[in-house]
């Protein structure tokens, strides 16, 4: 029978597709693991509603735990129970190191003035002098923002 | 269980038709920063409508995809603001800011209910249109002294609460949205 540790690390190992750098785990997007005989119950809320990664992330996912010789029972979670605050400090981390800026916490929620404020870092150089480009970017986790010390444009994971 | 199916609809038509209406934007909008900007939010819209098709969708015993794509143009309930065509800028946004206030206010209502799947659906969509809201607040505040603008906003503004009927545009792009689906043999599984 498996462990909810063995799900846990397989679970480690699912990236996020469209950053590959982090896992589902580091995203903090698996909520629960319960084991029931030979099935894997597994709690998993969207980052955004409409991301396309959902349907990827849910089937590797199926398919770890699969390959742990369980049955895999993943169960998608619509409240608001996830937040960017979910996730870990390894993952912020990792998601710096690739040039994305982690988010802001919850606590602060989003106004305009904030956004083009100088609260943000950049993830190359640490400067805050960066500014708005766009709320929205390539995803719909992301806005765009540039660094006008290193003059470089990067982006910044959107606080949810 | 009829009646939270019905409501649903009503906002999940809301979100896709204006998702679509959002996204004939994608490639042609005045500057780049807008075509990711309405990219970016049209895929929000949908996705938003998904997740509530799926929650009427268990209470009708049908699937989202059925209920999104393989009712007739007349039985969708979306209003009449959502439904419009609208190539000029300046009708764009004034519907996105009509569009997003109203909206607003309709998700703290949800965010209140008894029904606790609805209200933690409402709060994780609340969450993403924030953002939206930020979008069309800053195009408000660009836009609000030119004529042009306002003329749109009074022309707009009745249509947000008009769901008895539908315009004529509803029913071209019901054509376009289902085509796809339509040419393939009923039951196709995507």
């Amino acid at each position: 029978m498996v462990t909810e540790a063995q799900v846990w690390e397989a679970l480690a190992e699912v990236p996020d597709p469209e950053i590959p750098v982090i896992s589902v785990v580091d995203l903090g997007v698996v909520r629960d693991v319960r084991i029931e005989d030979e099935r894997v119950h597994v709690e998993f809320t969207p980052t955004f509603l409409g991301c396309p990664a959902l349907e990827p992330m849910r089937e590797q996912m199926a398919e770890r735990i699969a390959q742990l010789g369980a049955e895999p029972e993943i169960e998608v979670v619509l409240d608001d129970s996830w937040s960017t605050d979910r996730i870990t400090p390894e993952g912020r981390e990792k998601l710096r190191a690739v040039g994305f800026a982690p988010p802001t916490p919850r606590s602060d929620s989003p106004t305009l003035v904030q956004l083009q404020s100088n609260g943000f870092r950049c993830p190359y150089c640490g400067s805050r002098d960066t500014a708005l480009e766009n709320i929205f970017g390539p995803t719909p986790c992301r806005s765009l923002r540039y660094c006008r010390d290193c003059k470089q444009p990067f982006e910044q994971f959107k606080t949810i | 269980m009829q009646e939270r199916a019905q409501l649903l609809l009503e906002i999940a038509d809301d979100e896709l038709i204006l998702g679509w209406r959002d996204s004939e934007w994608t490639g042609i909008a005045p500057f780049l920063e807008e075509d990711v900007a309405f990219s970016s939010i049209a895929q929000n819209e949908i996705g938003h409508a998904r997740a509530l098709y799926e929650l009427a969708a268990r209470d009708l015993g049908t699937t989202a995809d059925e209920l999104a794509f393989d009712r007739r143009p007349e039985e969708y309930r979306c209003c009449e603001l959502v439904e419009l065509r609208l190539p000029e800028w300046e009708r764009t946004i004034a519907r996105h800011v009509l569009y997003e206030r109203a909206d607003a206010e309709r998700l703290e209502r949800l965010k209140a209910s008894d029904d606790a799947e609805v209200a933690g659906l409402a709060a994780k969509i609340d969450r993403e249109e924030i953002y939206h809201r930020l979008h069309a607040e800053m195009w408000h505040e660009r836009l609000k002294d030119e004529p042009r603008y306002v003329e749109a906003l009074e022309e707009l503004r009745p249509l947000i609460d008009r769901r008895d009927g539908h315009t004529p545009d509803l029913a071209a792009l019901w054509e376009e949205m289902t085509s796809v689906r339509r040419s393939q043999p009923v039951g196709t599984v995507w």
